[in-house]
């Protein structure tokens, strides 16, 4: 039998917490722009628009996670989509953060006061120069503090992807408890690895929120 | 567009048979109205009697439902986008909130329309933007942010960022409603040097003193309908109807 040592251990999720990083930072970004993208849809003045973007929001916020990783990773094989389990992580959580930005920044443009719309439509903007240049930029300002926040959920979300066969730190923390029978050790490096890439971003969430109260 | 102000008796405003409801309920009950170019006109009336909703459907803040209302012989149509930039360039509005955009300094607040919707740009738009600061008043505050500024001095920055579009008519709706007593005077004499330039103005109006003295016409509205029109030292001196006596009477 091997013998592991903690340096063993702790290196090797180390190597897998990579993959954790990778996996936020795709969903992060991805959700972003998708989010975005639908933030806009929502934005205009078209009810069907707005039903089907708020529809896509209820269907991702009111199932879990796990289920949409099964989903796309099952899902997409049985359409005949040949599917890795890196990309049916990255859909699944794109998806899934993009449905909660999108609800998140939506809240942020209807907190935006009505007299900023009509003051940017009295001056002859188009839609999208009253969202890039009056709206989103407010909008914004409210909105870093939650999308910094939410960035959290989207980290500790990612060890959900473990189920599919994706090695990132929580399936790597199980195989090498597979190897070593030291699951006490080992899935507590596991969680404190979660919590030095979490509480960094909270606290700085935090430091934004108190800065909000001061304008420009 | 010089060809198409000779149209309609080359009316700045035109409106016929104006309706606008709510759901159920009807607000404008039927408005006709022209405004000649360079006519002051003050909108008084009791609240809700539907003297905002008539003045922000003239610029589409507002839609209505039945009638016709033509800016300098342009038809009002809100499906037609670029039909409703083109009139609103031509619309100025000033708010009785100001809105300002609080993110931006008084400078850029004036130059932002200019410089999306006519593409203007550089030393020549902010020269513009300061000579409108100075006519109204602020010349020092061009770098300043709207939060910094009194009411006052916010409605004069919206006054210039509306004029910064070079409109042929300004909408003001109940523009010194929300400011201290001591600052109103500011506002209104800014207005009235509009008045004098020849500006078309159309304004709901509280300030019956200034109605009186700027005004070429004052209308008073009542139950979403054009009540009583008239030059103000007639309608003040002798309002024919029991409706703007009452009215008369509950403001002095």
């Amino acid at each position: 039998m091997v013998d592991f040592t903690l340096w063993d251990i702790v290196r090797n999720l180390l190597l897998a917490a990579r993959w954790t990083v990778v996996l936020s930072l795709i969903a992060f970004v991805g959700g972003g722009l998708v989010g975005l993208a639908l933030l806009v849809l929502r934005s205009l003045d078209k009810p069907w628009l707005q039903r089907l973007v708020a529809g896509y929001v209820q269907l991702f916020q009111g199932t879990p996670l796990l289920m949409q990783l099964f989903l796309a990773y099952f899902g997409l094989a049985l359409l005949g989509v040949e599917t890795s389990a890196w990309f049916a992580a990255s859909l699944a959580l794109t998806l899934y953060t993009s449905a909660f930005l999108t609800e998140i920044w939506h809240g942020c443009v209807r907190a935006v006061p009505r007299g900023q719309w009509e003051a940017a439509q009295s001056l002859a903007l188009s839609f999208m120069e009253q969202m890039r240049h009056v709206v989103l930029p407010q909008a914004g300002r409210l909105a870093v503090a939650p999308t910094v926040g939410f960035l959290v959920q989207v980290i500790k979300g990612t060890a959900l992807a473990s189920v599919i066969g994706f090695v990132e730190l929580t399936k790597a923390g199980t195989m090498i408890t597979n190897a070593t029978f030291e699951p006490f050790l080992v899935y507590s490096c596991v969680a404190l690895m979660y919590f030095a890439l979490c509480y960094p971003i909270s606290h700085y969430s935090r430091v934004l929120e108190g800065r909000l109260h001061v304008r420009h | 567009m010089s060809d198409t102000d000779q149209n309609n008796n080359g009316a700045a405003v035109s409106i016929k048979g104006l309706r606008k409801s709510y759901g159920s309920n009807e607000v404008l009950k039927g408005i006709d109205l022209e405004v000649r170019p360079g006519e002051v006109i003050a909108i008084i009336g009791k609240s809700g009697s539907g003297k905002s909703t008539l003045l922000r459907c003239v610029n589409g803040l507002e839609v209505f439902q039945h009638g016709e209302l033509q800016v300098q012989g342009q038809p009002l149509v809100y499906q037609d986008a670029a039909a409703m930039r083109s009139l609103r360039q031509r619309v100025g509005m000033i708010f009785q909130q100001f809105n300002l955009f609080p993110h931006l300094s008084v400078g850029r607040n004036v130059m932002l329309a200019p410089g999306l919707v006519k593409k203007e740009g550089g030393a020549a738009l902010e020269e513009r933007a300061k000579q409108l600061l100075a006519r109204v008043g602020l010349a020092d505050k061009f770098s300043a942010y709207p939060d910094q500024l009194s009411g006052g001095q916010q409605q004069r920055v919206a006054i210039a960022r509306a004029l910064a579009m070079n409109p042929g008519i300004l909408l003001c709706d109940e523009i010194t409603s929300a400011l201290d007593p001591e600052l109103v005077g500011e506002v209104l004499g800014v207005v009235e040097s509009l008045a004098a330039e020849g500006m078309t103005l159309l304004m709901v109006t509280h300030e019956m003193g200034f109605a009186r003295k700027v005004s070429d016409r004052v209308i008073f509205m009542h139950q979403g309908r054009v009540h009583e029109v008239g030059p103000p030292a007639e309608l003040f001196a002798a309002p024919r109807t029991p409706e703007l006596q009452q009215f008369l009477a509950s403001i002095h």
